[in-house]
């Protein structure tokens, strides 16, 4: 231990480092011109900044990572003009809090089930943001969205209650793949792989039944004995 | 707080019948394979005999005659050198009809811990059951374990010095962690319920399970003129045994009423005649009241100090504002269910939760992770330590009066790599990250690049300026050295853990005592200190920061060798099943050492899962480093025992 108070004076000195680090690193951007073009919360998230760190919420924002989770929303197919989610439960089951709620749809004839949910909700008040839910289901039908700042008026909505049902929970696709681009762009080449494997198994297919019609003939002795 | 809580616990005996899925034939068929022995457990057993102690299922031994356990717990840290018992706890047996208490002992210089069990008759509906003698005796650990057993089964304990409730309030109905207890808004005794799917219209808890549906009141119980004075039987023992004080309101009433919380709220009248010639300056034994709503206690802690003058005489601790019955809802959810709950124990460091549940599960299922998802969970694990500690001693200044400013100055490096959490897993605190068998998600290059520029540049230059700023700083020491002081042989005796066992020079890290992952394979220390007071816990965290950065970085270049994207053993699998049997698996957390003592009856939920906490048992020596130092220094002490009430509560 040195002087009595020069561990004071050391502390002061950091202080004081850090109060000129926080103009010169706001000076450095202003003369760069192109820094300057970088909007402040990119610029003060990164590790290389040296400055302060804050950003003026909700004036600005800090740029939200793509895995990102906040509550889920059902993804719709613009392509095919229809729901991605089959209803399978999946996500009911896997989801620790318990707060998914799906309602099957049935034939109204045959009482068999349809892939197809008539109704889905998912209790945001207990919902963990966990998001076991989209990584389980098998039919990309379900994602975790970005927007976190929840919250209705009770008179205006009485209905919601926090409680989001079919229609407020369907989001479309184009929506995923804005928010989530290289999530969209794994689902899209494991469609693309999809359908070439289903292109070859055609393709085979057709190419024995062509061998089959050629040859017909040796096959049926061969089953007879 | 009794005055507006609902006054009875819910506990229906007839609620809705489970649905469907009973607890899998628990300890029915087929008899479960007995413990293999070690040499200890032969050599405890010849030292008692067979007839006393025998193995149990699956660990351990089982100890017939419980009047003889002081004494075997005395052999065991006298002769074995089992110094604390780490883990203390119990399971209810309902079909065999017997309560198992559990006792984890450890010893001080490492190994694996020694399981001890044994049981007591299952009582008749809410009654309490045959006592079983206390180790507060041998093991001043033993208290608060103690405690929270009687809390949550109706164990009672003989001998144990304040045997209160500890988590819930006294005049709390029922003992929630028997297996017919039932919770407000009981569904199911597992999940997932059946409610949800194929026709699961959605209704309001409240709206599906009216409230008086689902609780059970105490025969004859008048909610009118319900009154509970949950604070008289701790008021009491503090009154207890210091001469000269004399009870306020005195005949039959115990102890004095509270007027509010938060202030001082009760004086002692001092026997001034009995004193006046001890010493000369008058000052009164108060009783204050620190929290729980209170920026010194890190969250809704109470602490009850006794003044004399500003010296703290006795502390008490009130705890469970933030009980949540974690262990209930980790009894009901599946076992892949209960990982993102683990993240809100110890919420500063919920990746590090992650780790010893998902071990503890793996010990049972028999299986490893990949390469490449071992070394993603050192680098998170010891980013976890790193951001956890710079929020210690972040606060720990805080708590000294030095308001907000240097804290903040760590929490610019605590954020940056909670920004890398964020980007990996989806969330910066509630991360869920780990899996069975692996992880959740493998880094990008970008990711990569954020973590290296964290731990080549960033990190490093601002622990050195932490020491800049503070180690040599004349206040910083004139606060700390020597305040909280509690020497090794109390430490260890209190079950103390983590960095404030490691400041007072025993060399105690689960990465060593017990390696998990794959910790054999770097190189870093376990740093030790000697002071034991808050001045070497504060520096002891920033020796462990050095070294957790030199692991981050041998991680980080080791890991290029590994395959990227292979983090998941098997399939990914959201339906476990975990083999019948039990274990104990341990990690070091930031706080000391995280234990969970899982039983699995071979269904797809946890039959038990308790939860061994480190912030919780290191409370317990709390009061013993506090008396005799001023009420300002409480504050100081507390701090250097860095809990977090997410997991003192539970
Ligand atoms: S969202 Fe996915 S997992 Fe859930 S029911 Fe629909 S298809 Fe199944
Ligand atoms: S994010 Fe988790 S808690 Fe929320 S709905 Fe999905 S599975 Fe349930």
């Amino acid at each position: 231990m040195g002087l009595m108070g020069t561990g004071i004076l050391k502390g002061l000195g950091v202080t004081l480092r850090h109060f000129i680090d926080t103009y010169a690193e706001d000076l450095k951007y202003l003369l760069n011109k192109s820094g300057a073009q970088q909007p402040r919360p990119l610029r003060r998230q990164s590790p290389k900044n040296r400055g302060l760190v804050t950003v003026e919420y909700p004036k600005e924002r800090l740029p939200l990572p793509e895995n990102f989770r906040y509550v889920p929303f059902l993804v719709f197919d613009t392509e095919k003009q229809e729901d991605k989610c089959t209803s399978c439960g999946i996500c009911a089951k896997v989801c620790p809090p318990q707060c998914i709620w799906i309602v099957r749809t049935e034939d109204p004839v045959t009482k068999r089930p349809i892939p197809q949910p008539k109704e889905f909700y998912i209790d945001t008040t207990i919902c963990m943001n966990c998001g076991y839910c989209a990584e389980f289901c098998p039919f990309d039908a379900i994602k975790m969205d970005h927007d976190y700042e929840l919250s209705y008026y009770p008179h205006e909505q009485p209905h919601m209650r926090l409680v989001h049902d079919k229609a407020v929970l369907t989001k479309p696709d184009t929506y995923h793949a804005s928010i989530h681009p290289s999530d969209w762009q794994r689902e899209l080449a494991d469609r693309a792989a999809e359908e070439e494997k289903k292109r070859a198994a055609a393709e085979a297919k057709a190419k024995a039944e062509a061998a089959k019609a050629a040859a017909p003939k040796p096959a049926q002795p061969a089953e007879q004995s | 707080m009794a005055e507006e809580t609902k006054p009875a616990a819910p506990a229906a005996p007839a609620a809705k019948p489970a649905a469907a899925k009973p607890a899998a034939g628990h300890g029915a068929t087929k008899a479960p394979p007995l413990a293999p022995m070690t040499p200890e457990m032969t050599e405890l057993q010849q030292r008692f005999g067979e007839s006393v102690l025998a193995p149990a299922p699956y660990v351990g031994l089982l100890l017939s005659d419980k009047s003889k356990l002081v004494e075997v717990a005395t052999y065991l840290r006298d002769e074995m050198g089992y110094d604390s018992v780490t883990n203390l706890t119990a399971v209810d047996y309902i079909k065999d009809g017997y309560f198992e208490v559990v006792y984890h002992f450890q010893r001080s210089r490492g190994g694996e811990p020694f399981t001890l069990k044994l049981r007591v008759p299952r009582p008749q509906g809410n009654d309490l059951s045959e006592p079983v003698p206390s180790l507060t005796s041998v093991y001043a650990g033993a208290e608060f374990q103690e405690r929270e057993v009687y809390d949550m089964f109706g164990i009672p304990f003989s001998n144990h010095p304040d045997l209160r409730r500890i988590l819930l309030w006294e005049g709390f109905y029922g003992w929630p962690l028997r297996k017919d207890w039932k919770e407000a808004y009981y569904e199911g005794d597992t999940k997932p319920f059946e409610s949800r799917w194929p026709g699961g219209h959605h209704q309001l808890a409240e709206e599906r399970v009216p409230w008086a549906d689902n609780v059970n009141y105490p025969l004859g119980f008048d909610p009118l003129n319900f009154h509970a004075d949950p604070d008289a039987g701790l008021y009491d023992t503090m009154a207890e045994g210091v001469p000269g004080l004399a009870k306020r309101n005195g005949n039959g009433s115990t102890a004095p009423q509270p007027t509010g919380v938060g202030a001082a709220v009760s004086v002692f009248d001092r026997d001034r005649n009995n004193l006046a010639d001890v010493d000369e300056l008058q000052t009164d034994q108060i009783i204050v009241n620190m929290g729980p709503q209170h920026p010194s206690t890190h969250g809704v802690l109470r602490m009850v100090v006794k003044l004399d003058g500003e010296t703290v005489t006795d502390l008490k601790l009130v705890l469970g504002y933030l009980h949540r019955n974690h262990e209930k809802i980790g009894e009901r959810n599946t076992w892949l269910h209960n990982i993102p709950y683990t993240d809100r124990l110890d919420y500063i460091c919920g990746l590090a939760n992650e780790w010893g549940y998902v071990l503890t599960v793996e010990k049972m299922m028999g299986i490893k992770p990949p390469e490449r998802a071992e070394y993603l969970r050192v680098l998170m694990a010891e980013l976890t330590r790193i951001e956890s500690h710079f929020w210690a001693i972040g606060f720990l200044l805080n708590d000294l009066g030095a308001f907000y400013t240097p804290a903040l100055y760590f929490i610019t490096e605590r954020d940056l790599i909670l920004d890398l959490f964020e980007s990996v897993t989806g969330s910066r605190l509630m991360c869920n990250y780990f899996r069975f068998g692996g992880v959740s998600r493998d880094l990008t290059e970008a990711q990569l690049a954020h973590a290296k520029e964290l731990a080549f540049e960033r990190i490093p230059r601002k622990i050195d300026e932490l020491e800049e700023l503070l180690s040599e700083n004349e206040i910083v020491k004139a606060r700390t050295v020597g305040v909280g002081y509690l020497p090794a042989e109390r430490s260890i005796n209190y079950s103390l853990t983590g960095p404030c066992l490691r400041a007072a020079g025993v060399p105690y890290d689960i990465r060593r005592v017990e390696p998990y992952g794959i910790y054999d394979r770097f190189d870093f220390e376990i740093p030790v200190l000697y002071g034991a007071d808050v001045y070497d816990r504060y520096r002891i965290r920033v020796m462990e920061m050095r070294q957790s950065l030199k692991i981050v970085q041998q991680c980080l270049q080791q890991m290029e060798q590994t395959k990227w994207g292979d983090i998941q053993t098997g399939k990914k699998n959201y339906n476990h099943r975990v083999p019948a049997g039990q274990a104990y698996g341990r990690v070091e957390t930031p706080k000391g050492e995280l234990g969970f003592y899982l039983v699995s009856d071979g269904g797809q939920n946890a039959y038990r899962y308790h939860v061994r906490s480190s912030s919780f048992i290191n409370l317990t020596s709390l009061k013993e480093m506090t008396v005799g130092h001023k009420v300002a220094d409480a504050v100081v002490i507390l701090g250097s025992l860095d809990i977090v009430l997410g997991e003192v509560d539970r």
